[in-house]
């Protein structure tokens, strides 16, 4: 299977992608933001649909949306909760709207939609591997430098603001760089389906470790469980590789879940 | 006399066209416990909030004594049931700033010392989602210790605790008080407590306040609590 290098290629990037996934994911769940990130992706679909439209690479187009979009998201945040979830449904509809008017204006055939909408990890070349490495290592070394101020205002909103944290700032550096998540982890489920590695990992992690560094290796772990499965599955099968890394995420999470259920009972 | 933490004179202050606190004069002494003491709704939070710098008074002055180091235990916080950080972990929430994502030694050792001054050694593995009301408090309690504050804020700390719990919680803050010597503002609407534990009372009422050392603190208010 490796000798081939398109599974070279698919291998490198999923792995990246699962890591950056998975210490992100932490921190979308712990600020209560999969929502937010599932917009975020359509938004990154229709930059996808803008730079096949303009002629430029579909991550290009989608780092662009989700970059400008991300910060401009930044202040749906402070929205009343009633109100936000209306703003967010308003949101993906325009958005999702736009890409398929692109897409219909570039003469594209529906195969590009599906390769953007649920993913083409097969189709990945080295340069784009090399480019979404370049991602992730930036993503890593800004966690890196904001972690404990991160960590402080994702798990203890309330108490970070009285530790002078910038809450403000870190929120949107924050958001730039889930913008630069979602747009790599795209590549690989999709952007329908950026819940199953940069939500699903994290949220299961959460019931069997208790500190913030473990959850993000055990997340990192199921990420990296359920991509290199699901290629594997996807290449001697020829099924897509998105239907098993979804469903390997998502018996993941159903299993943390009786694991939890079991545990609280015998408490 | 021991030295002024904090020195209030003549302070108010109030949102649109309501006022909230009115010529309000007193001092934080270091070494106190002070009860701040007042219905919902006289301005108790307020006066917190505006000692932490998050609200700037109308008129009148407070100074705090030269970096002057806070730690405080706000009333709200969301930690429900499935919150799934350690009390160790969450008590290392406070370790902020630009440093290596991993603990240093010193830092775990400040933690261990911490969770023992308010006696959670048993269960500093244990998820704060799955802890009782008492011992969350505690937790919080630590976390505000653990950068070491000359000034210890409370901020309806007890308000949801059974009496027991309630004595509990208050006999660590006590004591942490006179072995090492920190000052305390306990924020409360609970008199008995206020008549049990700190030694100085500030007494908000919707028409002006009263201060001193509790000893003054009139008696027939020590009938129970009121909402």
């Amino acid at each position: 299977m490796f000798s081939f290098e398109f599974m070279q290629n698919a291998y490198l990037a999923g792995t990246l992608i699962a890591i950056v996934s998975g210490i992100m994911g932490v921190f979308v769940v712990a600020r209560n933001m999969p929502f937010m990130t599932h917009t975020l992706s359509e938004i990154g679909f229709a930059g996808a649909a803008f730079g096949i439209f303009v002629g430029w690479t579909p991550l290009n187009g989608m780092l662009a949306f989700t970059t400008v979009s991300s910060i401009l998201v930044g202040e749906l945040s402070g929205a009343v909760e009633s109100r936000r979830e209306s703003v967010i449904s308003a949101i993906s509809g325009l958005f999702i709207g736009l890409g398929i008017l692109f897409l219909s204006l570039s003469n594209k055939n529906a195969s590009y939609a599906t390769n953007i909408l649920f993913g083409s990890v097969i189709g990945i070349s080295r340069q784009e591997v090399v480019q979404m490495a370049s991602l992730s290592v930036l993503v890593l070394i800004v966690l890196f430098f904001i972690f404990r101020n991160l960590k402080d205002d994702s798990f203890d909103a309330v108490g970070a603001k009285t530790n002078h944290i910038h809450s403000a700032l870190i929120s949107i550096v924050f958001l730039v760089l889930l913008a630069f998540s979602v747009s790599v982890a795209a590549q690989i489920v999709g952007s329908l389906l950026i819940f199953v590695l940069l939500t699903l990992p994290a949220a299961s992690s959460k019931y069997f470790a208790h500190t913030v560094i473990q959850m993000m290796l055990l997340a990192i772990g199921f990420a990296i469980f359920g991509v290199w499965l699901g290629l594997y599955l996807g290449y001697i099968t020829n099924w897509p590789v998105t239907f098993f890394i979804a469903s390997i995420e998502a018996a993941i999470y159903g299993l943390a879940l009786i694991y939890n259920s079991i545990t609280n009972k015998s408490r | 006399m021991s030295e002024t933490l904090i020195s209030v004179e003549d302070l108010s202050l109030s949102f649109a066209n309501h006022q909230v606190l009115a010529d309000l004069t007193f001092a934080v002494h270091r070494g106190e416990f002070l009860g701040v003491i007042g219905e919902n709704g006289v301005g108790k939070t307020t006066l917190i909030r505006v000692i932490l710098n998050q609200l700037k008074p109308s008129a009148g002055r407070i100074k705090l004594e030269n970096g002057l180091k806070i730690g405080y235990v706000p009333q709200f916080r969301n930690v429900d049931v499935e919150y799934p950080l350690s009390i160790e972990d969450f008590i290392s929430l406070n370790f902020t700033g630009i440093k290596l994502p991993w603990l240093s030694r010193k830092e775990k050792q400040k933690i261990q010392t911490v969770i023992n001054q308010v006696n959670l050694e048993h269960i500093s593995k244990r998820p704060l989602g799955l802890a009782s009301g008492g011992e969350k408090q505690k937790a919080y309690l630590a976390q505000a210790l653990i950068n070491d504050p000359d000034l210890l804020i409370l901020d309806e700390s007890t308000a949801s605790l059974d009496p027991n719990t309630k004595r509990e919680l208050l006999d660590v803050v006590k004591r942490l008080n006179q072995t090492l010597g920190l000052t305390i503002i306990f924020v409360s609407h609970d008199m008995q407590v206020i008549h049990e534990y700190p030694d100085h009372f500030l007494w908000l009422t919707k028409n002006g306040y009263t201060a001193g050392p509790i000893s003054e603190l009139h008696n027939d208010s020590k009938e129970g609590e009121y909402v």
